[in-house]
């Protein structure tokens, strides 16, 4: 059990995808100027995550192993465009806001590489698990970064003034470089917390 | 030093602290007492005592000019020297007060932090940040854009002569980025007192964003030569700029290879832009427009960010004025380019030293197999 429970919290703190991993950058920094579209890409991400390495743990034993990245890579890209067709029926505007960015979760490494590290050789409900959890860490780190750029930057949660009015908008917060900061920011704290970190 | 603040003390924890003060702007007279050193009388503290006398022309005639432009803009016409100083050294005086308390605030906090000795960079930082900044700067906003680029910018590299970037222009770059309403335009270079307004028919707007045209003062070669134009408080006077030019090229403080390829980066850069007829000046009336002057006396010379290699400064200077025209006449995103230059050409400072140590190399192994 206790196996499961490090396979549960592992990706959420200890190796956390974004934080410790460093992967999944380049998405981190282009969807969280707003809260709503973070939290959406957050929650399609551990569908998908959870999802294909649950779907690639059931095949690992009838792969090829000669083939197998393409055939992952069917199987995420499947994934990802259930998730986009479900966001285009009902959620239209917010899908629109992230444009690219859904149908890139294919080539976002955190999908690929649970499948190569962790689905190929384990069980399909601990794969499941493993996906959810990674998923999660990503997102949990989306949704940290994306409020304080919106709530800096625009003065708003999703959507909602939070600020009073005499607040100066700050520009720099809504481009991408200060992502970056804010994502260095989150590492350097995390480090500083988890001394298992931090290189000798 | 008290010994409570020696190691073992009772506050030792202060020691940078107190060291700094005692340090102050000179070495104090105690000297080892064992073991011979080879001193000079050049060091870390003379060069930046140097850097700022050299800036204190640009300092006091932006003084002087803030106040001149403001009794321009209410329409007094009137010849008062003494008076338009003492305005816009009111006005100045904040800002100091401000990169200074904030810099330097954190500058202690830090090396307190890691136990280090608090080192004087931060002076001449703090000394240019309010000449690269408009007068008219709400001062919360330069605090935030001081802290900014104290703590990302200098600190998490690892204090002072570590950091890659020239602190000064990256709090330039922060409030540029961040609030670019209060940073362009023709309202924030003229201070006015608050119920003032200006008179009808002036603009604030500076030389470069009227691209020398169309401005109510005549804004010809020697107007911007002297400065007496709307500009960010220290950069408008080529000539107070060249004042400390001298003094930096005559005590060796700065590099005149990195001043020289930056005027020359720009004129080649300028003549292509004169030739393809897409500047609407000639290209030597770019050197006295906006912040050139004193982004390549002040800024691209600061030896931290520069490039090191002799070869190299040559190189970076070049690539500096070529980026700045570049901005200025290809790009309509932005009037000036000499900050984006200077900050970008500080990242290649050091990929630039190491191609020119790594080709000298190569070079002399290729003689060295020859004989």
């Amino acid at each position: 059990m206790s196996n499961l429970k490090e396979t549960i919290l592992n990706p959420i703190l200890k190796s956390n995808p974004i934080t410790v991993l460093v992967l999944g950058i380049c998405s981190s920094l282009a969807v969280t100027v707003q809260l709503k579209g973070a939290c959406v890409m957050a929650i399609s991400v551990i569908i998908v995550t959870g999802l294909s390495s649950f779907v690639a743990s059931i095949l690992r034993n009838t792969i090829p192993n000669r083939v197998r990245i393409i055939v992952q890579l069917v199987v995420v890209a499947l994934m990802v465009i259930l998730v986009d067709q479900i966001l285009k029926a009902y959620m239209y505007t917010v899908e629109k806001q992230l444009s690219v960015y859904i149908g890139l979760i294919i080539t976002n490494c955190i999908v690929m590489g649970r499948i190569e590290a962790f689905a190929l050789g384990n069980k399909p409900i601990p794969s499941l698990l493993d996906g959810l959890a990674n998923g999660v860490g990503y997102g949990l780190i989306l949704v940290i970064v994306a409020f304080f750029r919106e709530l800096i930057g625009s003065g708003t949660l999703f959507g909602f003034r939070v600020l009073p009015e005499g607040y100066v908008l700050n520009n720099l917060v809504i481009l991408p470089p200060f992502a970056l900061i804010l994502l260095g920011c989150i590492i350097w704290a995390h480090r500083s917390f988890d001394k298992d970190l931090q290189e000798k | 030093m008290n010994k409570i603040f020696e190691k073992g003390g009772k506050l030792h924890w202060l020691h940078s602290t107190v060291d700094a003060f005692e340090t102050f702007l000179h070495v104090p007279g105690t000297v080892t007492l064992k073991g011979a050193h080879v001193r000079d009388a050049i060091d870390l503290k003379r060069i930046l005592i140097i850097v700022i006398v050299a800036a204190a022309p640009a300092a006091l005639f932006g003084m002087w000019n803030v106040g001149y432009q403001h009794s321009l803009a209410i329409g007094n016409t009137g010849i008062d020297i003494l008076g338009n100083f003492w305005y816009g050294f009111l006005k100045v005086l904040p800002l100091y007060v401000v990169s200074y308390v904030v810099g330097l605030g954190i500058e202690f906090a830090a090396s307190q932090i890691r136990g280090e000795e608090v080192s004087e960079g931060f002076l001449v930082s703090g000394f240019f940040i309010p000449l690269i900044v408009p007068v008219d700067i709400p001062l919360w906003m330069l605090a935030i854009a001081v802290a900014f680029a104290v703590i990302f910018g200098k600190e998490v590299f690892g204090g002072t002569g570590m950091n890659i970037w020239n602190p000064a222009l990256l709090t330039r770059a922060f409030l540029f980025f961040s609030y670019p309403n209060q940073m362009s335009g023709s309202n924030c270079w003229i201070s006015l007192r608050p119920g003032e307004t200006p008179v009808d028919g002036f603009t604030g707007a500076t030389p470069l964003a009227l691209d020398g045209a169309q401005a109510q003062y005549g804004t010809g070669f020697w107007d911007m030569f002297i400065g007496t134009v709307p500009g960010s408080v220290g950069e408008t006077s080529v000539i107070a700029i060249l004042i400390g030019a001298i003094i930096l090229i005559w005590t060796g403080v700065a590099s005149w290879k990195i001043m020289a390829g930056t005027v020359i980066g720009a004129l080649a850069v300028g003549l292509i832009g004169d030739l393809a007829g897409i500047s609407k000046v000639p290209c030597y009336m770019q050197l006295i427009y906006g912040g050139f002057a004193f982004g390549a006396v002040f800024m691209a010379t600061d030896p931290v960010t520069s490039a090191q290699t002799e070869c190299g400064k040559w190189i970076y200077g070049i690539l500096i004025g070529a980026l700045c025209l570049m901005v200025r006449l290809f790009n309509p995103g932005y009037v000036e380019g000499m900050m984006l230059a200077i900050l970008f050409a500080n990242s290649f400072a050091p990929l630039i030293d190491h191609i020119v140590v790594n080709s000298h190399i190569s070079r002399k192994a290729k003689r060295l197999n020859a004989a």
